[in-house]
């Protein structure tokens, strides 16, 4: 009897991934009711970085946009929600959808003009355009005035949920905002991580990989190379919109210089995704943390500091391409998100059993 | 099936395709032979849509397609092969042709499963369904090429040089296999430099040199034609 052919993606590392995953999720859930709001902090901050690091591994890694100019994002996203705050009245928290939104009004122009150059020259274009961003948003005097904005006492008071944490945990206001946007960083990194695994999954995820690793090939078998790569910058885009947003509600204190730094929001970022491991969704995960113990040691050292980054990425680019995570699974195959489709059945069922 | 009318393209001053007009009958297999630097290669990236020419028309399936993007004329049934093999080499070889499939037929992913393994066992790649793409043999990357334009489910195939560069028993079972997707009713036009191996599937032969078709026709006639010996032979007669 023949058996049909059939496709399957799960690795025995998979299965154990998961469980392993819900189980830190959980962790990281549960975690403001017994860590200190220090760590709570250095979590917020861990855990906005990965987003970030993960839409910049999605255009680079996958589409093979290497964008400068994601700190554009960032900031039109941190400063919708301030403008919205300050001169709406609107809630902070449901101000980061607005993030999003202009994000995405930002990045249509952005494209248009961006997709135009290739390779070197779509990068420096990105980063032109985020500082033109900067200056304009810079002019806007009721929001953006020189030395920096902090949004109101009342609008943070009354934020969305805070009164509710603060009942439910038992803690001071302050330490309920931090908490509240902990959980909201938390939300945001996981389903950032679903959202770029649900697309590598999809036939979309498969023509983006055909299109990174052959342009012209892909067009030729029938791939729309203009809508994925509109797809993926969009979509980083959006998400980088939001983290912004959520980033400067927790710090709850603006400037343009801050809010549009390519050395924060992109080179960092670059650092972390290039260290972990460029095209995997395990590479920026690693590379956050390896970031944060370096920043941790290093802190202290001043300029030391980010010369010791440097020598380490360029040691990574040097000795290990492919990151840290590429090391790993080279060494073990192994692959906690699996997006490679496998053949089995049919013929290669039969050839299997003779070889047995 | 697909016609050519006076089409022309050319790099700043040099007219690599000079006034090109003929046509293919649906079912039929046209060979495509010339010097190196005649133009062959051009006029396929023409006929895909890879390279858009300056003046001229083309007519696929009843449709003018000359301004037509290479992915919309793939939907319409242009598959191709690459000279240079251009396989996606972090894909495995199945995912390949998943990707054509999927794209070049505008169907999920689950609805084409089956073909492409059909493909895949046809041109006899199935034992490296599951190896990465970047990791094969010339042979393998040759049928590859011929695997992954089979899978978008084309009406017309455009062979590119496939069986240059191949051993004599390889080459055999490659024509082989040509002539199977020939016989299902498949048009095809082959530029190939292994003249045996295309006079034995093709019915037409169509010269070009310097851009231009200096002879289309049968092909043991232009083979004997003095024009063919003199410019593409390079014999003096």
């Amino acid at each position: 009897m023949d058996m049909p052919y059939a496709v399957t993606t799960r690795t025995s590392a998979s299965a154990i991934a998961l469980i392993l995953g819900l189980s830190v999720l959980a962790l990281l859930f549960a975690a403001p009711a017994f860590v200190s709001r220090g760590l709570i902090q250095d979590l917020f901050f861990i855990l906005t970085m990965l987003v970030l690091a993960q839409f910049w591994n999605l255009l680079a890694g996958y589409g093979g946009l290497v964008s400068v100019g994601q700190q554009a994002f960032v900031g039109i996203g941190a400063y919708a929600l301030y403008g919205s705050v300050i001169l709406g009245g609107a809630d902070p928290v449901s101000a980061l959808l607005l993030s999003g939104a202009a994000a995405l009004v930002l990045a249509v122009p952005t494209a248009f003009f961006a997709f135009r150059l290739h390779g070197a020259y779509f990068a420096i274009g990105t980063w032109v355009i985020a500082e033109v961003a900067r200056l304009i948003i810079a002019q806007w005097h009721a929001v953006a005035g020189g030395t920096g904005t902090s949004l109101p006492r009342d609008a943070l008071r009354e934020m969305m949920l805070v009164s509710w944490v603060q009942d439910t945990l038992g803690v001071r206001a302050s330490a309920a905002r931090d908490i509240l946007a902990y959980w909201l960083a938390l939300a945001l990194a996981v389903a950032t991580i679903a959202v770029i695994y649900w697309l590598l999954r999809s036939k979309r995820g498969l023509a983006l990989a055909a299109v990174r690793d052959n342009t012209e090939a892909a067009k030729s078998v029938g791939v729309d190379a203009g809508r994925m790569k509109w797809l993926v910058f969009l979509t980083a885009s959006f998400g980088t919109g939001i983290a912004g947003g959520l980033i400067y509600l927790q710090k709850a204190r603006i400037s343009p210089d801050a809010a549009f730094s390519v050395t924060d929001w992109t080179a960092y970022v670059i650092f972390i995704v290039v260290i972990g491991g460029l095209g995997t969704i395990e590479g920026p995960i690693l590379g956050v943390l390896v970031f944060f113990a370096l920043q941790s040691l290093l802190a202290d050292f001043g300029t030391w500091y980010l010369m010791a980054l440097g020598l380490a990425g360029i040691a990574v680019m040097l000795f290990a391409p492919r990151g840290l995570w590429g090391l790993i699974s080279e060494r073990t195959g192994l692959q906690l998100f699996p997006v490679q489709r496998r053949l089995t059945g049919g013929l290669l069922a039969q050839s299997n059993r003779k070889e047995t | 099936m697909l016609a050519l009318q006076n089409v022309s393209k050319s790099f700043g001053v040099l007219k690599v395709t000079d006034d090109v007009t003929f046509d293919v009958p649906a079912g039929q297999a046209l060979g495509i032979i010339g010097p190196n630097g005649a133009g062959k290669s051009t006029l396929f990236n023409l006929i895909t849509g890879n390279l858009m020419s300056d003046s001229g028309a083309i007519v696929f399936d009843g449709q003018d397609v000359t301004r037509t993007s290479a992915m919309r004329r793939c939907l319409g049934g242009v598959g191709r092969s690459f000279q240079i093999p251009q396989p996606f080499e972090k894909l495995t070889v199945f995912e390949n042709l998943l990707v054509a499939a999927s794209h070049g037929r505008s169907a999920s992913e689950a609805h084409v499963t089956q073909i492409c393994a059909e493909v895949l066992e046809r041109t006899g790649l199935l034992p490296k369904a599951n190896a990465a793409a970047g990791s094969l043999s010339l042979l393998e990357r040759k049928r590859l090429e011929l695997a992954r334009a089979m899978a978008t489910g084309p009406k017309l195939l455009l062979l590119d040089e496939i069986a240059g560069g191949l051993t004599e028993g390889e080459c055999q079972s490659l024509v082989q296999t040509i002539r199977e997707i020939h016989a299902e009713g498949v048009t095809i036009i082959w530029i190939e430099h292994v003249l045996h191996a295309l006079t034995s599937v093709v019915e037409r032969l169509l010269v070009l040199d310097f851009g231009r078709v200096i002879g289309i026709g049968d092909p043991a006639r232009i083979m004997e034609s003095r024009e063919v010996k003199e410019i593409y032979l390079g014999a003096e007669v």
